[in-house]
């Protein structure tokens, strides 16, 4: 029997390399858009592990909004990457620093 | 039926001189001076029929409000007219002079361009007089007060194309700006301690109040005696506040006579004299006026001796006199002040009109050095100015002989402290007096005559408008005294508006013992010291500047410090110079260093926006544009704010403590 916490353990350490993957990744930012999935992918285990484990499926529900809204997210992130490709030559995320004050 | 009167009253002279200032260009020289001629006219009647009614007829006080002007709380300030015998009194002086001086001004300004203009401004004065003498509440008498200082104002500058007129005009604003300091505070003390700002109420408060102390142990009564007095020292001209008023000597020769000797600096006099319930209670006050007033009237008088200008000369005996008026209040003789207030205002107002004339007629020459035997070339001036002149230095018979005896007399028997002092001030006064008055008459009108032959060609008397008001000051000049010492004095013209504590003070009441007749005080002056004293002034001036004019050098040599102190007036001049103008230029000059470089341009301007500067100099590194530094920071953020929902309150999802 697998218990519920093995699941949230399990999600805990697919958000942590998602997290890590934001911090330590120097040069990619597509890199950047498939760590925010992984994020979004722990977030969902544990939305559907709760969702099993209290009998309410509305937990499982809401997965597949996220997963909706993730995707429109990918698209929308993909399109401004391939502009900013196109304007700048670069999706370095170590030259992409124009906001500095 | 009287409160028309009296509106009427003080009224008519405003009417005229807003027409006539208003339209003055319109209506032409000759309606202008005839409008506001009119007006005082109608107030001199008017003044005349209230002095039968409330002296003669003994009539009731009149007391009345006429108009709120305004509510705060309880305190009421209105506009309201007191009308007793003291109001009376110098509304029957004011208006006559002032009449007088209307007149006079037809012909002495004759040739000037701001003719209409002149005529507007002593209108205006005159009514500024009445509110001040007929007001009935402080609020009244400080507006009068301060408007009678304004149209000094503009009347000392009146040729303002002449820089000395300017600078006189801007010093005579200045010193009385102190002087209404001291009365505005005065009256600020009196509200604060007395709710009210009605003559009437706070005379019947006045009793409650004594022996009530402010700052510590200083008696309240005394505290608002004396600021009272720094008013009236301002505009009647007291040492330490006089100086304006030999620099007002800049304007026209009119408002010499009319402000700067018969009226407005008589309004300090007049002042004290209404406040007489509450200076009563202060033996402290009563002893600075009496001080003060002495030290104006002994030590300005000294100066009047060394002086050429003829008007200047007129003015410190101004000075002088209105230091013997003050003596006579700090004695507690109220009614021998308002006395001499009045032949003063008669015998002084002649002396400068007949100086007037005098210029008039050597085409603006001041300066007596160059005058001489002017008595066969202008007889009716050379008449009125003696009979002034004997006025003046109290030759027995004449107006200022009884009100000058009587101050004298009234110092003799006071028993404040000092008196003693005083009375052989004011009698040494006696000798200055009659020394500077003679020596400018011998000067003017005796002698050989200086005079050069150009003025010497076109020398003649006067025009009938200036003559005819000489005459007709001369006349109350030589006679008021003798007709008015007795019911003025003693039975009781001015009792229902004086307060006299007869126990403590008793010189009036002494007086009145020693007295039997006008007549019996003329022929008994022949013993008395005054009366030596006067004739050795006549002497001593017959003899320095007729019979041996070359002593008079001779003695300015030897005694050159002496003569230097006086000719530079004492220093006060110099010392206000080097320590108000240019004590308050070094203080704008640090002021403006501090507070103006420093604080708000360096500190409050710059400094925000070198603060701002600042501020982002240590934030700007923060935002490094870094997209994983902007997250790194959302998950500390987000890690933060939730660790503190987790574990804060008193039911903490997570408990830590177990």
């Amino acid at each position: 029997m697998i218990a519920l916490s093995d699941y949230l353990i399990l999600s805990a350490i697919v958000f942590c390399i998602g997290l890590a993957g934001i911090f330590i990744n120097r040069t990619n930012i597509i890199m950047l858009l498939m760590c925010v999935e992984l994020i979004l992918a722990a977030v969902n285990t544990n939305f559907i592990a709760f969702s099993y484990y209290s009998g309410d499926v509305a937990g499982q529900i809401f997965v597949f909004f996220i997963l909706t809204v993730a995707a429109a997210e990918v698209a929308i992130g993909l399109a401004i990457l391939t502009l900013m490709y196109r304007n700048r030559g670069s999706i370095d995320v170590d030259v992409t620093n124009s906001l500095k004050g | 039926m009287m409160e028309n009167i009296y509106l009427t009253l003080a009224l008519a002279p405003l009417v005229g001189s807003l027409i006539v200032g208003l339209a003055g260009n319109r209506l032409g020289r000759t309606l202008s001076h005839t409008i506001t001629i009119l007006g005082v006219a109608i107030s001199t009647v008017l003044a005349l029929y209230v002095f039968n009614h409330h002296v003669l007829e003994g009539g009731d006080v009149f007391n009345e409000n006429l108009y709120t002007w305004m509510q705060i709380g309880g305190l009421n300030i209105s506009v309201g007219f007191l009308v007793d015998n003291l109001t009376s009194v110098m509304l029957v002086i004011v208006s006559f002079v002032s009449l007088m001086v209307h007149i006079y001004t037809i012909g002495y300004m004759h040739d000037d361009d701001g003719y209409t203009k002149f005529f507007s401004y002593i209108s205006l004065f005159t009514f500024a007089m009445f509110i001040l003498v007929m007001s009935n509440n402080f609020m009244q008498l400080f507006f009068g007060w301060e408007a009678v200082g304004l149209v000094s104002y503009l009347l000392i500058g009146f040729w303002h194309g002449k820089e000395s007129a300017v600078e006189a005009n801007l010093k005579a604003f200045l010193v009385n700006r102190v002087g209404d300091f001291g009365f505005l505070l005065g009256i600020a003390v009196l509200l604060m301690f007395f709710d009210t700002l009605d003559y009437a109420e706070t005379f019947a408060l006045a009793d409650q109040v004594n022996g009530q102390t402010i700052f510590g142990d200083m008696s309240v009564i005394t505290v608002i005696c004396l600021l009272l007095f720094v008013g009236a020292m301002g505009k009647s001209a007291q040492v330490p506040l006089h100086v304006w008023l030999p620099g007002s000597m800049e304007g026209p020769t009119p408002i010499s006579a009319l402000i700067h000797a018969a009226t407005m600096v008589t309004a300090g006099i007049f002042m004290v004299s209404r406040m007489s319930p509450i200076f009563e209670l202060s033996d402290v006050a009563l002893t600075v006026v009496m001080c003060i007033g002495a030290i104006t009237a002994l030590f300005m008088g000294l100066l009047g001796i060394v002086q050429n200008d003829i008007k200047r000369v007129v003015a410190y005996s101004t000075l002088s006199q209105l230091g013997y008026m003050t003596v006579a209040l700090g004695v507690s003789a109220y009614s021998v002040a308002i006395f001499h207030l009045m032949t003063h205002a008669f015998f002084k107002a002649l002396l400068f009109l007949a100086a007037g004339s005098v210029i008039v007629a050597m085409h603006h020459e001041q300066d007596i050095r160059k005058m001489g035997n002017l008595r066969k070339k202008m007889p009716i001036t050379y008449i009125t100015s003696l009979v002034g002149t004997l006025a003046l230095i109290g030759f027995p018979g004449f107006a200022g002989f009884f009100s000058k005896d009587m101050i004298i007399e009234a110092v003799h028997f006071s028993n404040l402290p000092f008196a003693e002092w005083v009375y052989y001030a004011v009698v040494a006064g006696v000798f200055i007096t009659a020394l500077y008055s003679f020596r400018m008459f011998f000067l003017v009108f005796h002698g050989k005559s200086r005079v050069d032959h150009h003025t010497e060609e076109h020398l003649h008397e006067t025009a009938p408008s200036i003559t005819a008001p000489l005459i007709m000051l001369a006349i109350p000049s030589a006679v008021i005294g003798y007709f008015t010492i007795e019911p003025m004095l003693f039975t009781g013209w001015l009792d229902n508006a004086i307060t006299i504590n007869l126990e403590a003070h008793g010189s009036v009441a002494a007086l009145k013992e020693h007295f039997h007749s006008a007549m019996g005080l003329i022929t008994h002056s022949v013993m008395t010291l005054p009366f030596w004293m006067m004739v050795g002034g006549i002497a001593t001036a017959w003899l320095f500047s007729l019979y041996r004019t070359q002593w008079a050098d001779a003695i300015q040599k030897r005694f050159r410090r002496t003569n230097y102190v006086l000719e530079s007036l004492y220093g006060f001049d110099r010392f206000n110079e080097v320590v108000f103008v240019r004590g308050s230029k070094k203080l704008g000059d640090i002021l403006w260093r501090i507070s103006d470089m420093a604080i708000i341009d360096q500190f409050v301007v710059n400094g925000s926006a070198r603060f701002a500067r600042f501020v982002g100099s240590v934030i700007r590194p923060v935002q490094t544009g870094y997209l994983y530094h902007y997250a790194f920071f959302m998950i500390i953020g987000l890690m933060l704010v939730l660790t503190w929902v987790l574990v804060s309150g008193n039911t903490p999802l997570i408990d830590l403590g177990s």
